[in-house]
């Protein structure tokens, strides 16, 4: 109910937005599309896009931020959207120059990109390979969540043991997290899971978590999630 | 008279239950855990096992120096990439938020019968669990014509410290177009990549200080670890400068001469500026005098890291001869961690969970070009064997190897934070 209103007064903030901002730099989708390939670790976009370890962004362009039924998203998101934020040129602008910079609370692992050129490339792939707002998020809701990771989500997990397993991640995860390797203390269990069996399945690529994760069982991602939901 | 004896001989067993009653209170409730050794597995082990144990455990830590320098990332002070300060870590967080008792002090001795381990102080330190992470120590006459007395004239630079720092001296005061040598260690030795990644950072150094000098790597070892990619590296960003003669070519049969600054390759006489002797090496002394070696190392169960000779001698890191783990300050910290889980699981009656290991070692060719190496493994009868592996491939973009660098400096971040804070 309140996140209905809310996307119509962001959509009536988006109409404002787009009368006042400066205009940004025509983009090219054909070579945002090559930008967005690391993007494709986390993110689906176009035809049949579901949730993986990010949200799916279909749509994107025009929909308010944190505001797509099925993911877990971080508070900080959740709040832009709710306060009237929506996802434009702009937005999107501000949020790929520094996503912490602008979200502090934001999951999505990503540094940012320098280049304004390259934002705007990667904004025209996006607003093309995702569509219009209307419509898309409504038929994506249904099939938000991968059965794989909602089998694990099932599982109840075993806290002690997650503690034991997650000395292998403190190796090289800080609680406060680092530069390039992000914190994965307090994360949700659908965002820790999902993330976990992407690197499992290998759709998501690192050699060292594709390795540490290929030896994890679904009890063992279940009682990792269940500690790291708890360790604060 | 009888009366006397018995009121007498009463007395003595009171007195006696009086004196022992604490000390077998105490020995009930909180068990002492000693710890030998800072480092890696050492402050690792410390930090867990007084953390798990939740007050149940004494903790003491018995470390000589009061500032740990790593041995990792000293390449990367030696390239300038990395600041000296930044390499040493002190004790302040294992002692105040984990209660540990940190003691400053050389363990000369164990006495496995008594349960004691003998300090230089002349200290004994009792304990119901004993876990020696020495690290290593050099084989005598690995090296003709090197000792430990010749260290300050050709510099080993492998246990971190004011060693690595004298070797970066001299490399900065090496003449115009002179030569640095590396005398390379035969296997198994601590941090197999590391000799190789520090001739990276030596050309790193002089291709930016001193282009016209040369670098010399006398190698007993047909091959090494990373090799491809570090020769692909060097062809790369140091074409000409490194030269290794491995023994097929006489690199396994050398003497040095530190007076006179010589290396003597197969019969032939090379004059060098700089001599970086890595010696073969063996477990830290300690173990040996524990009386728990084999040969050069301390043999272990892979199941816990306990001494096949004492199951109350848990070994990690570079001592431990444990199977198919490469001796790493990685390795170090993860065996430490299975070890602190059954160390707390059999003196508190707590849960026990199976063995696992990881190890992942990174190395810098040169400015963001990073590459890694990792495997994971588990316990067998026979030692720890690798379940899965991989490592970087020769031709990676630019992006992954700034993007492995980048991983490398949160990693050494990560890692200290588990070992210190």
């Amino acid at each position: 109910m309140s996140r209905a209103r809310a996307v119509t007064g962001a959509l009536a903030f988006a109409a404002l937005a787009a009368a006042t901002s400066p205009a940004l730099a025509e983009g090219d989708p054909a070579r945002g599309e090559t930008l967005f390939r690391p993007c494709r670790a986390c993110h689906m976009v176009g035809e049949g896009a579901v949730h993986r370890v990010g949200p799916h962004l279909n749509g994107l362009v025009g929909r308010a931020i944190g505001a797509v039924a099925g993911y877990d998203f971080s508070d900080d998101l959740v709040e832009a959207g709710v306060d009237g934020l929506v996802w434009d040129e702009a937005t999107l602008d501000r949020f790929l120059a520094g996503p912490r910079e602008y979200f502090p609370g934001t999951a999505m692992v990503f540094r940012g990109i320098r280049s304004a050129e390259d934002r705007a490339h990667l904004v025209a792939y996006l607003r093309e390979a995702g569509g219009p707002a209307d419509g898309v998020a409504a038929a994506a809701d249904t099939a938000a969540v991968d059965p794989e990771i909602a089998a694990i989500l099932q599982i109840a997990g075993d806290v002690a043991y997650g503690e034991y397993l997650s000395n292998e991640c403190t190796a090289c995860h800080r609680a406060e997290g680092g530069e390039d390797i992000p914190t994965i203390r307090g994360l949700a269990p659908s965002v820790f899971v999902a993330g976990l069996v992407a690197y499992r399945n290998g759709s998501r690529e690192h050699q060292v978590m594709n390795m540490v994760t290929r030896r994890l069982g679904d009890e063992e991602i279940a009682a990792l999630a269940a500690y790291f939901q708890s360790a604060e | 008279m009888t009366i006397s004896r018995r009121t007498f001989m009463g007395t003595t067993a009171a007195l006696t239950a009086a004196l022992a009653a604490p000390m077998i209170a105490r020995a009930q409730t909180t068990a002492r855990v000693v710890v030998v050794g800072g480092g890696s597995g050492g402050a690792t082990a410390a930090r867990y096992i007084a953390r798990d144990g939740a007050g149940a455990i004494d903790v003491t830590l018995i470390e000589p120096q009061r500032i740990y320098h790593t041995c990792y990332f000293g390449n990367l002070y030696l390239g300038g990439f990395f600041d000296y300060d930044d390499l040493g870590h002190g004790y302040t967080g294992l002692a105040t938020t984990y209660g540990i008792n940190v003691v400053h002090d050389w363990a000369v001795g164990v006495d496995r019968d008594a349960q004691t381990v003998a300090l230089a102080s002349g200290a004994s330190v009792p304990y119901d669990r004993l876990v020696l992470s020495p690290g290593i120590d050099f084989v005598d006459g690995s090296v003709p014509g090197w000792s430990v007395s010749a260290q300050g004239a050709m510099p080993h630079a492998y246990k971190g410290g004011t060693q690595v720092e004298l070797l970066r001296s001299q490399i900065a005061a090496m003449p115009e177009g002179g030569t640095y040598a590396m005398i390379a260690p035969p296997n198994p030795y601590r941090c197999p990549p590391g000799p190789y990644e520090r001739v990276s950072m030596v050309a790193h150094y002089l291709r930016e200080n001193n282009p016209t000098a040369k670098i010399l790597i006398v190698d007993p070892k047909d091959s090494f670890s990373k090799q491809a990619l570090f020769e692909d590296g060097w062809n790369r960003h140091y074409a000409g400068m490194i030269t290794r003669i491995g023994p097929d070519m006489g690199g396994a049969t050398f003497e040095v001469d530190p007076a006179a600054m010589t290396v003597t390759i197969d019969g032939v006489v090379e004059n060098v500026d700089v001599c970086n002797v890595i010696p073969g090496q063996r477990a830290g002394q300690i173990a040996f005098a524990a009386g728990i070696t084999d040969g050069n190392w301390a043999p272990v169960s892979a199941y816990d890291m306990t001494s096949r000779v004492d199951p109350l001698i848990t070994v990690l890191g570079d001592a431990a001869q444990q199977g198919a783990m490469p001796k790493s300050g990685f390795s170090a910290n993860s065996q430490a961690k299975v070890a602190a889980n059954a160390i707390v699981a059999a003196l508190t009656n707590g849960r026990q969970f199976p063995a696992r290991y990881a190890n992942t070692c990174w190395s810098l060719i040169d400015t963001d070009d990073g590459v890694k190496v990792g495997a994971t493994y588990e316990a067998s009868d026979e030692g720890i064997v690798s379940v899965d592996s991989f490592v970087s491939q020769v031709g990676e973009t630019a992006e992954v190897r700034a993007a492995t660098y980048r991983e490398s400096l949160d990693w050494y971040q990560a890692i200290t934070t588990d070992m210190f804070v």
